[in-house]
């Protein structure tokens, strides 16, 4: 706020101007200030709205039915007052980990390969192609999951093809450019001098990576996985189409699952009364899940940060 | 300048709106999602003979258009289930299309009829290989809708109540339903008779197969009711509008865009 004052004192001297003039610089100052406080504000405001609102018509569900009956039973049957999402919360877990175990070491491979072992020029190429597959809408990529990925696990695998295995695999591709970009910012933040030292007693140009660099930047390395798994956690359409979307505790890779998001997507169109609330319920939990996830990606970054300096 | 054209603009659209306004009474449907594409044609064929009626038609299910009738969100409210809830009661009903539920397997599936009481026991998860079925030696991949669908809820229903195994894929609409059979050859689905197409095999229940014919005759037995609510007397705009879709010529369109007519 002081340079905005400041800027503006010295483009129109203000000894020169009359008082009027000076009246509606000062004006102006002051307004594009509060116009600009309020437009930071609003992005907070509609967080705290959306947080308020889900907590209000959802609370009072996981209350009247009670916590246990919620979050811990296994029948969802929401014509039969059944309300229990344990199945749910599992299956998000399950296709969240199967996603990471797919996307971050894909991920991270691939940004070591990008900063380590490639030229400048040519990471200067693929690394905008990368962050193009976070463009591609999601529905996109649960069309190829429901087109090919399914058939292909159906007719070599077994099951109904629709499966965690498969949502697990569109995740993991879909998170892969969050992984990549941040990966490859906090390599390249790893000072060269730890670099050219490591090389410099001797250590093979691998031995360099993995011992050093790695070392190095493994926080902000942690922080780019969790926000990735904050993406799959959150991801809806993509899983929708390939997850099949049975209610029940997956026994292996191959069984249709349905994850936290998948629920409210699925039965908000006819939800009414107690059923929407437990959708709103759902919400909660999911919200939940990704402010922690979240909180831990802004933990590790902020420790990156710290170690840097 | 500048003012006087934003001036000019303001009050032409003032114009512009009180003038839409004002001149066509607003009759809103809401409810069954199946109906739905139903219900639009019939209203635009409506409006082409009643200009001075404008009919708006919305979704979001069954459970919505009673309650959008109940709270006069929507004059007219469009419902497809069997068992109507205790709520529906009060409102004013009428019957003006049946759907038949068809039972719908891959094209590639050698089964062709089933019992009841077979689908109960394959949508139950009593039966779970095509083998018991005269199929091939296959596990069954049972796809059925979400909670709260009226289509689900009245199938269910019309099958005396069984419980849905918890391997069934879920889908969310008639349409992914079908794309998830067409797709996967060991998959049993069920959907709205007037979305069958040749993509997909209908199976025959009891030997009876789910058609227009079958269902009139009363021997196709999966069958829904779909109606139309209003609360209390219709206004002569909606009555006018439920008036034209029992009508001969709306029973017709009815008809041909494959639903079943009421009578």
């Amino acid at each position: 706020m002081q340079n905005l004052s400041n800027t503006s004192d010295q483009a129109s001297h203000p000894a020169n101007l009359s008082a009027g003039k000076r009246f509606t610089t000062w004006c102006s100052d002051h307004l594009a200030r509060y116009v600009f406080l309020t437009v930071a504000f609003s992005a907070t405001l509609s967080l705290l709205l959306i947080a308020l609102f889900i907590l209000k018509e959802g609370v009072p569900f996981i209350i009247k039915v009670g916590f246990k009956d919620f979050l811990l039973a296994s029948e969802w049957s929401p014509m039969n007052g059944k309300f229990g999402i344990y199945p749910m919360i599992i299956s998000s877990l399950w296709v969240t980990l199967g996603a990471m175990l797919i996307g971050a070491p894909l991920g991270v491979a691939g940004a070591i390969f990008l900063t380590q072992f490639v030229p400048r020029s040519v990471m200067r190429v693929i690394k905008p192609m990368i962050e193009l597959l976070a463009g591609i809408p999601s529905v996109l990529y649960g069309f190829i999951g429901v087109m090919i990925l399914a058939p292909f696990i159906r007719s070599h695998f077994g099951g109904p093809g629709l499966s965690l295995l498969a949502a697990s695999i569109i995740l993991g591709i879909m998170v892969l450019p969050t992984v990549i970009s941040i990966s490859i910012d906090t390599i390249n933040a790893v000072p060269r001098s730890y670099l050219e030292g490591a090389l410099a007693l001797g250590a093979t140009r691998w031995q360099s990576v993995h011992m050093v660099i790695l070392k190095a930047a493994h926080s902000g390395i942690i922080a780019s996985v969790i926000l990735a798994m904050g993406r799959a956690v959150g991801e809806t359409m993509a899983v929708i189409m390939v997850a099949g979307n049975s209610v029940k505790i997956p026994g292996s890779s191959l069984d249709s699952v349905r994850t936290l998001t998948a629920n409210i997507a699925l039965e908000m169109g006819y939800a009414t009364g107690l059923h929407r609330q437990a959708l709103f319920a759902t919400g909660v939990v999911l919200f939940v899940v990704v402010m922690i996830l979240n909180s831990l990606a802004m933990a590790a970054m902020k420790k990156k940060s710290r170690g840097a300096a | 300048m500048t003012h006087k054209s934003l001036y000019i603009f303001l009050c032409s659209m003032v114009l512009l709106m009180s003038g839409c306004g004002k001149q066509r009474t607003a009759v809103t449907a809401a409810g069954s999602t199946a109906f739905q594409p139903f219900a639009e044609s019939l209203a635009e064929k409506f409006m082409e003979t009643h200009p001075e009626i404008a009919v708006t038609i919305q979704g979001g299910g069954s459970a919505l258009g009673i309650q959008a009738a109940l709270s006069g969100a929507a004059q007219i409210g469009m419902a497809d289930i069997v068992d109507l809830p205790p709520e529906a009661k009060v409102l004013k009903s009428v019957v003006v299309a049946r759907d038949g539920i068809a039972v719908v397997v891959n094209n590639a599936n050698p089964v062709k009829d089933l019992t009841e009481a077979q689908i109960r026991d394959v949508f139950s998860g009593k039966i779970r290989n095509w083998k018991e079925l005269g199929g091939v030696d296959h596990a069954i991949t049972v796809v059925s809708r979400e909670a709260g669908s009226g289509t689900r809820s009245s199938f269910e229903q019309l099958l005396k109540g069984f419980v849905l195994t918890k391997d069934a894929i879920i889908q969310d609409s008639n349409g992914t339903i079908r794309e998830t059979v067409v797709m996967d050859q060991n998959s049993i689905g069920y959907l709205s008779h007037g979305l069958l197409n040749d993509k997909l095999k209908a199976l025959t229940v009891n030997g009876v197969a789910c058609t227009t014919e079958e269902v009139l005759a009363g021997r196709y037995t999966i069958v829904r009711p779909v109606y139309l609510f209003t609360k209390g007397d219709a206004s002569p705009a909606c009555q006018a509008f439920i008036d034209y879709v029992c009508s001969a010529e709306g029973q017709k369109m009815i008809h041909d865009s494959g639903l079943i007519p009421a009578k």
